[in-house]
């Protein structure tokens, strides 16, 4: 019903590959985006702006970079937290060296440099693979973690080691530190994520988009087919550092304030791959969902218990998320192994096709 | 100049000049290397049976060890304890199976990992809900380990040596040998290897794949207790514990997914290396505490010369 397809014919190939080819799926989208643009800041508080509107936008960043390297590529990383923290690093250098420079500049900039770390620490997978590679993206993991330790350069020979994040402002407007409205954050935060996923998108559809996903279906065939797999898979580590970079920049100028090597271990890794895993493989949509999913369940289960009016201790409640977020996981693995994307594919053929069966 | 003898001379002048020191360094890191080669075999060997990269194996290590140590403490003897703790991880084992794994089977590799971190995360909260995320003293004495020291003076210097420490490396040898001649020369051990080379062709001639996983996660469980008991004497029973696990996953890497040996030797090698390279360059050039790191990229240098580390199967490729 609500999604008939009568009616809308295609004329052209160039229409029948286009981004939308059913008209109600561009009006979702739409919608979405005024949701995300006009309502939400209008009527959001500042504990939602805090716990789930940010976290969320910058989660499905961290993860949509790491959707292109294992979702299109097919190369497992388990650094993800490692790079997220090199564009952290390097954001927090840019703005403290060139006081002058626009912060957003400067975000965009820190990307840069976790892309270059990327590549390098992406080298060894033009002979290693499978799991393999996925350890060896480990030594990235704690490689980093102890040189944001122990390089004191980094976060300018503070005694607390950590990163405080100054005071920030464009044209007048402050955008990051203690002094910044959550809302100019996320709107700040909004622009920069719909950028980067509407670059996604289009990369991923275009030339570059399809020689990754023929390294991840089969990389001898791939390069059977004249694909350079040693482009294909280091522009692959590039991009998808660039973007982890740019998320890690936000996660701690927009939302954390302050940052300390041990944020950006183990556990922040995992975070992204569950919500690139639980999200969907290899779908944009995918991060998202994931996003919303993995940052909106603690939350959910953190209010549930004051709400229905029963005292819980609070470390019980933490215990408690952790083993429900893990059942939740292998939960979500077993109905859908292909992730919450592939779940809203089949819903949506449902309805195209609904009320009918066939 | 400075920085060159820093790297080429000076430690191994330190090395020949204290002989007792270096046999000291050698021998912690011995201890601490067979602790990982035995995590490492756990890990090999639901790897081995069904492609399944454990990833929960160092949380089994903790559980184990709180289960013991919860059990002791509510008033249960040591060795029943150790009993019941068994008893706890061949539950562990079928609930595994038959939750998690059994609707899994046959898919990517990586889903399963998944559901391993998974398994991880839920055994996380489970046990701080249970036995709470305090620090607990491992049962030592009560398990008439003995604890004490031996002190040897080889080249005229100071060695000292733990009997934890002792007990820890033969029991592990032990439990290796038992398991080689378990995989050897029983027939659940031969049914073991064969699902390892080919799934279908396993299950073609009867062997029967839930209890062959049931039995495997149960070894893992088994090796987990061991280690937790050796590793929880020497730093106390915490959730820190579960480090150990990423210190097993570069031994599998230089060993070889799928090598038994691959992963004792890797294990060992691993162990005394890191610890000679953080005591003679890594605390006085970096700063210390490269640990963390070494192991990895010990291992990943290793790796981009035998990409299927040093023991593994080959990798053969078809189109």
């Amino acid at each position: 019903m609500l999604y008939r397809t009568a009616g809308q014919y295609k004329t052209t190939y160039r229409a029948d590959q286009g981004l939308f080819p059913i008209k109600q799926d561009a009006f979702l989208l739409g919608l979405i985006l005024v949701f995300a643009w006009v309502v939400f800041p209008f009527t959001a508080t500042e504990f939602t702006f805090q716990t789930l509107l940010t976290p969320i936008l910058i989660y499905s960043l961290a993860a949509l970079g790491l959707n292109i390297l294992t979702g299109y590529a097919g190369q497992l990383s388990l650094g993800t937290g490692a790079f997220m923290g090199v564009g952290a690093y390097a954001c927090y250098k840019l703005v403290t060296l060139m006081p002058w420079m626009n912060p957003i500049i400067a975000i965009l900039l820190s990307g840069v440099f976790s892309a270059g770390v990327g590549v390098a620490f992406g080298i060894p997978s033009l002979r290693i693979k499978g799991f393999y590679l996925a350890i060896a993206t480990l030594a990235a993991q704690f490689f980093l973690v102890w040189l944001f330790e122990k390089w004191s350069w980094l976060y300018n020979d503070n005694a607390s080691g950590a990163i405080q994040v100054p005071n920030l402002e464009i044209f007048g407007i402050y955008v990051s530190g203690p002094q910044a409205a959550s809302v100019t954050q996320y709107y700040l935060v909004l622009a920069i994520v719909t950028l980067l996923t509407w670059v996604t998108i289009n990369l991923t559809r275009g030339n570059l988009g399809r020689t990754w996903k023929a390294t991840r279906d089969m990389d001898i065939a791939a390069e059977l087919i004249g694909i350079n797999l040693m482009r294909s898979k280091l522009t692959a580590f590039a991009i998808s550092s660039y973007i982890v970079g740019v998320s890690g920049a936000l996660f701690v100028f927009m939302w954390r304030g302050a940052a300390e090597p041990n944020l950006f271990d183990i556990p922040l890794s995992f975070r992204v791959l569950f919500i690139a895993i639980i999200g969907g493989l290899g779908s944009i949509l995918g991060n998202y969902l994931g996003a919303i999913l993995i940052v909106g369940l603690p939350v959910l289960l953190g209010t549930l218990p004051s709400a229905l009016g029963i005292q819980v201790e609070s470390a019980l409640i933490e215990h408690l998320n952790t083993m429900i977020v893990g059942s939740l996981i292998i939960f979500f693995l077993i109905i859908e192994p292909h992730g919450l994307a592939q779940l809203w594919r089949l819903i949506r053929e449902k309805l195209i096709i609904w009320p009918f069966p066939h | 100049m400075e920085i060159l003898n820093k790297i080429f001379i000076a430690p191994f002048a330190d090395m020949v000049a204290a002989p007792d020191f270096l046999m000291q360094v050698l021998w912690e890191g011995l201890v601490s290397g067979v602790l990982y080669a035995l995590i490492a075999l756990g890990f090999v060997l639901i790897y081995r049976s069904s492609r399944i990269f454990n990833f929960a194996q160092g949380i089994m290590v903790v559980f184990a060890a709180l289960t013991l140590v919860g059990l002791h403490e509510m008033g249960v003897p040591a060795w029943i304890s150790v009993a019941l703790t068994l008893a706890v991880m061949f539950g562990l084992a079928v609930t595994i199976e038959r939750v998690v794994l059994r609707p899994l089977v046959g898919q990517p590799d990586l889903i399963l990992f998944m559901a391993t971190i998974g398994i991880t995360l839920f055994l996380i909260g489970l046990g701080e809900i249970v036995f709470g995320g305090a620090n607990k003293v491992m049962i030592t004495s009560e398990l008439g380990i003995p604890t004490g020291d031996l002190v040897l003076e080889p080249f005229g210097g100071l060695l000292i040596l733990q009997h934890i420490d002792i007990t820890a490396v033969i029991v592990a040898a032990l439990l290796v040998i038992a398991l080689l001649l378990f995989l050897n020369r029983t027939r659940m051990g031969r049914a073991i290897r064969a699902l390892g080379d080919d799934h279908q062709a396993a299950l073609s001639v009867g062997i029967s794949l839930q209890t062959v996983w049931v039995l495997v996660w149960f070894i893992a469980g088994i090796i987990a207790l061991v280690t937790g008991i050796a590793w929880g004497s020497r730093a106390g029973v915490s959730f820190a514990l579960e480090v150990i696990a990423y210190k097993a996953l570069p031994v599998l890497m230089l060993g070889g997914l799928e090598s038994i040996t691959g992963a004792i030797i890797g294990g060992l090698m691993i162990g005394m290396l890191e610890k000679m390279f953080e005591i003679y360059w890594g605390g006085p050039l970096l700063g210390g505490n490269t640990e963390s790191w070494f192991a990895y990229v010990l291992a990943l240098v290793v790796l981009l010369f035998r990409p299927q580390g040093l023991f593994g199967e080959k990798i053969i490729e078809r189109v």
